[in-house]
C-alpha cells in the first residue's frame, strides 16, 4: 500500500470525527435554517433571547444531569425536586406559606430573595445528598431511589403549600427571571454562566477526571484508588443544587411557586443529554454536547409554536426528532468505527 | 504426506478452506488462507492475536463472507449468510463469551428455538428435560436439566454449549479459546470430551494460545500469522507436536528468545512487606470464593516474587487482600516495619502499594478513555494544582517518558485505549502505577491477553522494576512465566501457601506437585 493512500485514509477518519462531534450542532443548524426558510422572523433576535429564556430553566438542570449520566447514573427527581425547592424558595421569600394568595409585595414579610436562592440551592443538594447515599449506602439502583424521590418530592411539596401556590415576591425576586441584561434574559445569562463552569469543571479537574473515570469504568476506578462512593454522591448533590438554582429562577419568573410545577421536566431534561452525545452507559458525554441538546429542543418547540403548529402535534414533532437526533449521532460514530 | 503413515486412513476432508481472503477497507485481515479439517480429528488453529483467527473463524460462522478463496463444507459449496445458517448447515462455533441464557435452565437453553411441543402447542416439559438429560450426558454432565445455568460453572456451561451443538447434529466444532477460563481439573475434563468426540467422527477445530493444551490433543496445526499461513504442523509417529516448532511459526523466531532472563539480578534488599496469619472473611454473597487461611509471607524490596498457584488457590485473593480490596478478617501486614491496615485500595495506593489486576477489561482500563486519562488516573493529585485544575503539560511529558521508557505503540495521548494491542494496553497500566513511584507492584497475570512477542517485553519491564527497588509480586498461571520472571517463588492452594523454592531451583514439575499437594494423581503433567 503506498503512503498517499494511507494519508487519504487517514484524512477521510478525521474528516467523520469532526462530524461525529459535532453531530448534534449540525443537526441543531440543520432546524435552525429549515424555520427559518419557513419563517425569517424566526431567527430575530427577540426570538432568540426568548428561546435561550425558554431553554435555561430545564438547561440548568440538564448540566448537573450530564454529571450524573457520566457517571452511568439517573436522577428521575429533578421535576419534582424543582417544585419542592421553588416552594422552599417562596416560603422563604415570602417568610412562611400563610399569605398565599397575596400578590401584594408590599405585605410580604420575607427575607429576601437571597435567602430564597440559597435555601433553594441547599435544599436542592441536600435532598440529592440524601439520594446519592441512598444509591451507594444501600445499594439500591438509582433508577429506584429517584423514582421514589419523584413521589416523595411532591408530596413534601404539596404538604408544605397545602396544594396551592404562593405567589407575589419583590422586584428584586423578579428581576432572577424576567430581568434584562442588556438585551439577554437574565435566565439565559445564568445558564450560560453555569454552563461555562461545569464545562472547565468536566474538562479540567481533577474531579472532572474522575467523574469520566467512575462512569467509564466503576471497578476500575476503585482499583485505582479513587473514592468512588463520594464522586457517586456529589453528581446527585450536584444536579439537586441546579435543580433548586432552576427552582429560584423559575418562581422568579413566574412570580409563583406552583405545587405542580415541573411535571414530566425530567424527560425533557435527560433528553437534553442525550441528544447531546451523552451515553446512558457512562463515561462519554460532555457539557457542550448538553447544551447544544437543550436548544436543540428549546428551537424545536420554538419553531413549531411560530409556524402555529397545535401543541398536540407538537409532542408529536418532537418525540420523533428526538428519535431521530439519536439515530442520526449513532449512525455518524458506526460509519467512523468501520 | 500421510500417505506414508499406514496407521492413518486419510479420511476425506470435511471443510476444505482454500485460498480464502478477507480485505477491510484496505486492511488484508487475512490473506490467501487454506487448511483442511477432516472427520474424526482435532485441527489446531494456532497464531497470536491479531494473525487473523478471528476473522477465520467469524467467515467460518457465518458472521462474515470473504472476499475472495472458495470453503467447501462436505462436498458442498459452503457459503452461510448467516451464523443460523452455519448451524443448519452444520457448523457449529462456541465462543469464549458464552452463549447461553444465563437465567433459564439447562434443558430450556439445550431447546432454546425448538422446545418439544405436545397436542396443542405447549411446551412438553417432561419430554424436554429427558431429552436434555440424554444430551448432557453425551458431554459426561449428570446435573438436572431443570438448574439455572447462572449457577453453573463456566466449565460446565461450556459443556452444556458443546452438548446443544451436538443435539443439532453439527459435524463440525469451531472452540474459540475454550480453555482460558478454566481450571486445570477442569481442562483435562474438557480435553477427555473433545477426545471421545473425535472418536465418535465429530470434527473439531481447536481455537487457543495454550501451546501445552494444543499440542497434547492436536491431531494436526494451522499456524497463522499476520494473516498469512504460517504453516501446517501434525503429529509424527504418535508423538505431540513440538511447542517450540509452534511457537517459530507463531512468531517467525526461535522459543528460546522468550522467557529468556536477560541479566543476573542484585541481592534482594530488606524485608518490605511481611504478612503473618492473614486471613480473610467469607462474603456472604459470594459462598464459594475463596478466602486466605492464614497466609505468611515475605517480600523484599528488589526481588520479583512469583506466586504460583492454580485457579482457586487463593492467589488473587491475596493480592486482593493486601491491596484492601477484600476485606481482611485476621492477621498482620506490616511495611517497612510499620503495621498497616488497608481498607480500601485508596489507603493502599496511598501507603506506596499498586496493583496489575487479572482482568485487564473489567477491572483496569477505562475502554472509552483516552490513554492520557487511562495513565494518570491513579496520579491525578500528582498532575493537578492545589485548586484541583489538571496540569495537563506536565501528565503529558510523564505520559512521554513512560511511553520512550516501556516502548508503549500508540497514535496520541487521546487514542482511546480500547483500540491499542493487549500489550500496550498492559504497558499503559504498569505506567499508571509507575507514575505512583510505589514501594509494592503486585501484578496479577502479567502475560493474559497479551501477544508472544509483546509477553518478553512485559517480563522485561518487571525485571527493570525490580532493579530500581521496587518490591514485585508476580502472579500467575503460566509456570514457564513464573519460572522465568522470579527470583523466588511460593505456591498457593485453598488459600494456604504450600512451598517455597528459588526460581533457579524451580522447574515445573516441582512448583505443579506443591501447588496440588494432597491431590493424587489427578493432575496431568
Amino acid at each position: 500500500m503506498s503512503t498517499t493512500v494511507a494519508n487519504q485514509e487517514r484524512s477521510g477518519v478525521d474528516f467523520a470525527r469532526i462530524l461525529v462531534s459535532f453531530g448534534p450542532l449540525i443537526f441543531l443548524a440543520a432546524l435552525i435554517v429549515v424555520f427559518t426558510v419557513m419563517n425569517p422572523n424566526f431567527i430575530d433576535p427577540i426570538n432568540i433571547f426568548n428561546i435561550m429564556r425558554q431553554i435555561s430553566i430545564t438547561g440548568l438542570i440538564a448540566l448537573g444531569m450530564t454529571f450524573v449520566i457520566l457517571t452511568a447514573g439517573i436522577d428521575l427527581s429533578v421535576g419534582s425536586l424543582l417544585a419542592f425547592c421553588g416552594m422552599v424558595a417562596a416560603v422563604v421569600a415570602k417568610g412562611g406559606a400563610a399569605n398565599t394568595l397575596s400578590l401584594d409585595p408590599s405585605q410580604a414579610a420575607g427575607y429576601g430573595w437571597f435567602a430564597a436562592m440559597m435555601a433553594a440551592v441547599l435544599v436542592g443538594a441536600l435532598c440529592g445528598g440524601v439520594q446519592g447515599l441512598a444509591i451507594t449506602r444501600l445499594k439500591v439502583p438509582p433508577f429506584v431511589v429517584t423514582l421514589g424521590g419523584l413521589t416523595i418530592f411532591r408530596g413534601l411539596t404539596l404538604t408544605i403549600s397545602n396544594g396551592g401556590p404562593i405567589s407575589g415576591f419583590d422586584a428584586s425576586m423578579r428581576w432572577f427571571g424576567t430581568g434584562l441584561i442588556g438585551p439577554v434574559p437574565v435566565p439565559a445569562v445564568i445558564f450560560i454562566i453555569a454552563a461555562i463552569l461545569c464545562h472547565i469543571v468536566l474538562r479540567y479537574t481533577r474531579y472532572g477526571r474522575a467523574v469520566y473515570a467512575v462512569g467509564g469504568n466503576a471497578e476500575a476506578a476503585r482499583l485505582s484508588g479513587l473514592r468512588v462512593n463520594r464522586i457517586l454522591i456529589s453528581v446527585y448533590v450536584i444536579v439537586g443544587f441546579f435543580s433548586g438554582l432552576a427552582a429560584f429562577v423559575l418562581s422568579a419568573r413566574l412570580n409563583s411557586a406552583e405545587a405542580v410545577a415541573g411535571m414530566g421536566y425530567e424527560l425533557t431534561v435527560i433528553s437534553a443529554v442525550v441528544i447531546g452525545g451523552t451515553s446512558l452507559f457512562g463515561g462519554v458525554g460532555s457539557i457542550t454536547g448538553t447544551v447544544v441538546g437543550a436548544a436543540l429542543i428549546g428551537v424545536l418547540q420554538n419553531g413549531l409554536q411560530f409556524n402555529n403548529v397545535s401543541s398536540y402535534t407538537q409532542s408529536i414533532v418532537i418525540g420523533l426528532i428526538l428519535v431521530i437526533a439519536v439515530a442520526f449521532d449513532r449512525w455518524l460514530k458506526s460509519r467512523v468505527r468501520r | 504426506m500421510s500417505s506414508n503413515d499406514p496407521s492413518m486412513k486419510a479420511p476425506e476432508a470435511l471443510l476444505v478452506v482454500d485460498g480464502v481472503t478477507k480485505r477491510f477497507a484496505g486492511v488484508t485481515a487475512l490473506d490467501y488462507v487454506s487448511l483442511e479439517v477432516r472427520s474424526g480429528e482435532i485441527l489446531g488453529l494456532m497464531g497470536e492475536n491479531g494473525a487473523g483467527k478471528s476473522t477465520l473463524l467469524k467467515i467460518l460462522s457465518g458472521v462474515q463472507p470473504p472476499t475472495g478463496g472458495s470453503i467447501v463444507f462436505d462436498g458442498q459449496d459452503y457459503r452461510p449468510a448467516s451464523p443460523d445458517e452455519a448451524k443448519r448447515l452444520g457448523v457449529v462455533t462456541i465462543y469464549q463469551e458464552l452463549s447461553l441464557i444465563p437465567t433459564l435452565s439447562v434443558a430450556e437453553n439445550i431447546f432454546v428455538g425448538r422446545a418439544p411441543t405436545g397436542p396443542l402447542g405447549l411446551v412438553n416439559w417432561r419430554r424436554m428435560e429427558r431429552e436434555a438429560r440424554e444430551i448432557i450426558a453425551r458431554v459426561g454432565l449428570t446435573l438436572d436439566p431443570r438448574t439455572p445455568v447462572s449457577s453453573l460453572s463456566v466449565a460446565e456451561q461450556q459443556l452444556v454449549e458443546i452438548a446443544r451443538a451436538l443435539s443439532l447434529d453439527s459435524r463440525l466444532i469451531i472452540m474459540d479459546e475454550p480453555t482460558s477460563a478454566l481450571t486445570e481439573s477442569e481442562v483435562q475434563t474438557l480435553l477427555s470430551i473433545m477426545d471421545r468426540l473425535r472418536s465418535d467422527g465429530v470434527a473439531i477445530m481447536f481455537v487457543t494460545h495454550r501451546l501445552e493444551e494444543a499440542s497434547s490433543i492436536c491431531d494436526r496445526m494451522t499456524v497463522l500469522r499476520d494473516g498469512k499461513l504460517a504453516g501446517h504442523l501434525k503429529r509424527e509417529n504418535g508423538m505431540p507436536i513440538a511447542i517450540s516448532g509452534i511457537i517459530e511459526r507463531m512468531v517467525g523466531r526461535e522459543a528460546s528468545e522468550l522467557y529468556a532472563r536477560s541479566t543476573e539480578r542484585p541481592e534482594a534488599g530488606q524485608v518490605r512487606l511481611s504478612i503473618r496469619g492473614l486471613r480473610t472473611v467469607r462474603d456472604p454473597e459470594a459462598p464459594h470464593a475463596i478466602v486466605l487461611e492464614g497466609v505468611d509471607l515475605d517480600l523484599r524490596a528488589g526481588e520479583i516474587l512469583g506466586v504460583a498457584g492454580l485457579v482457586g488457590s487463593g492467589r488473587t485473593e491475596l493480592a486482593r487482600a493486601i491491596f484492601g480490596a477484600d476485606r481482611i478478617a485476621a492477621g498482620t501486614i506490616t511495611l517497612d516495619g510499620k503495621t498497616i491496615d488497608p481498607r480500601t485500595p485508596a489507603d493502599a495506593i496511598a501507603l506506596g502499594i499498586g496493583l496489575v489486576p487479572e482482568d485487564r477489561k473489567h477491572q483496569a482500563i477505562f475502554a472509552e478513555l483516552g490513554i492520557l486519562n487511562n495513565f494518570s488516573v491513579a496520579a491525578l493529585s500528582s498532575y493537578s494544582n492545589r485548586l484541583g485544575f489538571m496540569q495537563e503539560r506536565k501528565e503529558r511529558d510523564a505520559l512521554e517518558i513512560y511511553r520512550k521508557m516501556l516502548s508503549i505503540r500508540m497514535a496520541a495521548p487521546e487514542q482511546a485505549i480500547e483500540g491499542l494491542s493487549g500489550g500496550n494496553q498492559q504497558k499503559v497500566i504498569l505506567a499508571r502505577w509507575l507514575a505512583r513511584d510505589p514501594k509494592i507492584l503486585i501484578v496479577d497475570e502479567p502475560t493474559r491477553g497479551v501477544d508472544v512477542g509483546a509477553k518478553a517485553e512485559v517480563h522485561q519491564i518487571l525485571v527493570q522494576l525490580a532493579a530500581r527497588g521496587i518490591a514485585v509480586m508476580v502472579i500467575s498461571s503460566e509456570l514457564p512465566e513464573v519460572i522465568a520472571v522470579s527470583d523466588r517463588i511460593v505456591t498457593m492452594r485453598r488459600g494456604r501457601i504450600t512451598g517455597e523454592m528459588p526460581a533457579l531451583e524451580a522447574n515445573e514439575e516441582k512448583l505443579m506437585a506443591l501447588m496440588a499437594l494432597d491431590r493424587q494423581g489427578g493432575i496431568a503433567a
